[in-house]
């Protein structure tokens, strides 16, 4: 018995010790920073920012020919000697960091071509075929990533489209549509049944095939006036929103819609 | 034995089959909407089309151009006061009267977005005036309704207000409330010494006629539903009492010989009785007397100001003001004056409350901090909508058809009597329709009558 109690003891306190050991709290190592990489955040103004482009070109064109002494053309020479001491990036640095660049490249070749990159004007020089394959390859594995990753979530928005009818924004879309078109009448008796709803069967541009009211016995029906008065006002609406904004894919789920005229909230509130 | 087990397999897994096929189905879809616009519909009055021969004919009778164009003017006219409908300029019609009578062209009517169209024709038949008529939906291209009318040309106002009714409830699916007249105090000179007379007129203004003279005043007449008779105070003797006016023969009688002041008049809805309060020593109770065979009833009895009354449509129910719980609040009991219940809660002072022709609320007068406001609530003092708030205010009577209120505004004057006047007002539930109803005169106390052609 005491035995087993030393063993079970000895067990817990082994145990102890290396639950304590690899705490790491307990450990007075520091922590190990991984080395700071500096990073030149490059903004994308700088690149895509067209007119800049074209002149770079031709000053480093000129800065070839003339090997050091650059002007811009469309600035006033007084001004670009003025400009000269200032923190504002001039051609002269930017030659500079190219020729850097061409140093450190492999290929010196290439440098023309990535400062051509720049340029929108001069995109057919630019075409690297063997680039966009690479960029198109690349957005396929992407997607097939991005794929694999939905296809594990249990409720796909996807999925949701297809069974439980229109999305969100698709029903908003029609919603907003339908309301600027519909002019309730408002002599409406507020304690009654204020509810038309018409089955629509409908083109896939939008237009309406046809239109049928569900509850179309009632219309005619003594003491009901308002109802055929609210079913046609519903009726009127669909006419002039033709053609209704339904989703430009996925015909066959909205083919045949059911709207529900609702009229109560808008005349008790 | 195999070969059972396989069939039964069989059939399992069709019956899983069946369960689940609907579930791949296709629901339909369903949109609720449940917003609109509530601005007017716009509808186009085209003038109703006339023949030069019946022109000539109503001009040398009626003084008037073109009877068919005043025809659809005051149609046009009593469309837009119910703020419920936009008539389009007739400058933007394509068409011409006579044709579009025949046969529109909704193309050209759907271009100036028009959702309906009125059309019609003018003829001189025997000596009188024959009018008929056509709405058509635009949108769907097809025709509502058509009725023709023939009476005698001096009524060519009513015909316009007829015709506006059928539109009105063909569009709106309630009565309309334009064939109607209303009835009221005529008020003249400084605030003073003001000459009060009653007055009637159509319910666009027109067609005013004075009742009395002036030589008594005369204070809150009321409509029969049913007949062309009105109840009003006024004071005989120097002691205010209820009146009974024949508007048709002008004969007038005094209801009832009470030993003290009777006043707040108001007919039963079949119009057989008479609702009012008769005040005595100090306290008022609410009486009724049979206008047949003139037997009185007390219906309240209590120490406390009850006065006010207004029978629900029904008549199974009275509402009256009384300030038995120290304030002047509304209460609503039974017709026999059992169960009173107080129905009006909110802070401040109510009173002259109205049952609406429809049965479903009551109007009436609210003071509050100075203000007067008219207001809507349901029969059991829920939803209280205030639908107009200014400095004087009150008296609210129903069109006939429950859904516009007509009541009188005074302005503030100074305290030499200048810059006061009195003027009728109507306003619709929904309480953005709001318009000033046009009098000769200064004009107080407004009753709506029923309508006309009923």
């Amino acid at each position: 018995m005491t035995r087993n109690i030393v063993i079970s003891s000895g067990f817990h306190i082994v145990l102890i010790i290396i639950t304590a050991m690899s705490l790491p709290f307990l450990s007075k190592k520091p922590i190990n920073l991984p080395p700071i990489i500096s990073v030149e955040l490059i903004q994308i103004s700088d690149q895509t920012n067209i007119p800049f482009a074209p002149k770079a070109k031709k000053i480093i064109e000129k800065v070839k020919e003339k090997e050091k002494k650059v002007v811009s053309e469309q600035a006033p020479p007084k001004i670009v000697k003025k400009q000269k001491p200032d923190a504002v990036p001039l051609p002269d640095n930017k030659i500079d960091k190219v020729k850097k660049i061409k140093d450190k490249k492999q290929n010196p070749e290439k440098v023309d071509n990535e400062i051509k990159q720049v340029s929108e004007f001069e995109k057919d020089e630019l075409f690297d075929t063997t680039d966009i394959a690479a960029l198109i390859d690349k957005s396929k594995i992407q997607e097939a990533e991005t794929t694999n990753k939905t296809d594990k979530v249990t409720q796909d928005q996807k999925k949701d489209v297809n069974f439980s009818g229109l999305s969100l924004s698709e029903e908003d879309a029609l919603k907003a549509q339908i309301f600027g078109c519909w002019s309730i009448p408002m002599g409406i008796p507020y304690n009654e049944n204020l509810l038309v709803r018409i089955k629509l069967s409908l083109k896939p541009d939008g237009t309406i095939l046809k239109s049928e009211i569900l509850d179309h016995a009632r219309m005619n029906k003594p003491g009901q006036g308002f109802y055929k008065v609210l079913a046609e006002s519903a009726l009127r609406a669909l006419q002039l929103c033709q053609p209704l904004r339904v989703p430009s894919s996925g015909y066959e789920r909205w083919k045949f819609l059911q709207l529900n005229f609702d009229a109560r909230e808008m005349l008790e509130g | 034995m195999q070969e059972k087990c396989w069939k039964d397999k069989m059939l399992f897994r069709y019956l899983i089959l069946l369960i689940l096929l609907p579930i791949k189905s296709f629901a339909l879809i369903e949109v609720d909407i449940t917003r609109g616009n509530l601005s007017p519909l716009p509808l186009a009055v085209s003038p109703l089309s006339i023949d030069e021969k019946s022109r000539k004919n109503f001009k040398e009778i009626l003084k008037k151009e073109n009877i068919g164009s005043e025809i659809s003017i005051i149609v046009e006219n009593n469309l837009k006061q119910s703020g419920l409908f936009n008539p389009l300029n007739k400058d933007s019609f394509l068409q011409k009267p006579d044709i579009a009578n025949l046969k529109p062209r909704f193309e050209d009517w759907n271009l100036i977005k028009a959702q309906a169209l009125i059309t019609g024709k003018v003829t001189f038949v025997d000596n009188k005036l024959r009018v008929e008529f056509r709405l058509w939906d635009v949108l769907a291209g097809k025709e509502m309704m058509a009725l023709a009318f023939t009476t005698v040309p001096t009524n060519w106002r009513r015909v316009g207000h007829i015709i506006t009714d059928k539109v009105y409830e063909r569009l709106t699916g309630e009565e309309g409330y334009f064939d109607t007249r209303i009835i009221y105090v005529a008020e003249e000179g400084p605030k003073t010494k003001r000459i009060k007379k009653l007055a009637i007129m159509d319910q666009d203004g027109f067609n005013n006629k004075f009742l009395t003279l002036g030589n008594e005043l005369v204070l809150t007449p009321r409509f029969s539903p049913t007949n062309q008779m009105v109840t009003y105070l006024s004071y005989f003797r120097n002691l205010p009492r209820v009146y009974l006016l024949d508007i048709e023969t002008g004969m007038q009688e005094v209801v009832g010989d009470f030993a003290g002041m009777t006043f707040a008049p108001r007919f039963s809805p079949d119009g057989k009785k008479i609702i009012m309060s008769f005040a005595k020593d100090g306290n008022s109770d609410i009486y009724t007397m049979d206008l047949e065979n003139r037997v009185v009833e007390r219906i309240t009895n209590h120490p406390s100001i009850d006065t006010s009354p207004s029978y629900s449509p029904d008549g199974k129910y009275i509402c009256f003001n009384s300030d038995r719980s120290g304030y002047q609040q509304i209460y609503t009991m039974t017709s026999d004056g059992k169960n009173v219940k107080r129905i009006s809660f909110g802070k401040g002072l109510y009173g002259t409350p109205v049952w609406s022709p429809r049965g479903d609320l009551i109007a009436f007068t609210r003071l509050h901090k100075g203000k007067f406001y008219i207001g809507v609530m349901r029969t059991d003092g829920t939803g209280e909508r205030l639908l107009t708030e200014n400095f004087y205010q009150e008296a609210p009577s129903w069109s006939p058809n429950g859904r516009v209120l007509i009541f009188y505004r005074e302005t503030k004057s100074n305290s030499k009597g200048e810059g006061f006047s009195a003027k009728l007002w109507s306003i619709d539930l929904t309480g953005y329709n709001e318009r000033l109803v046009e009098t000769k005169t200064d004009a107080s106390d407004p009753s709506w009558s029923s309508l006309l052609s009923n």
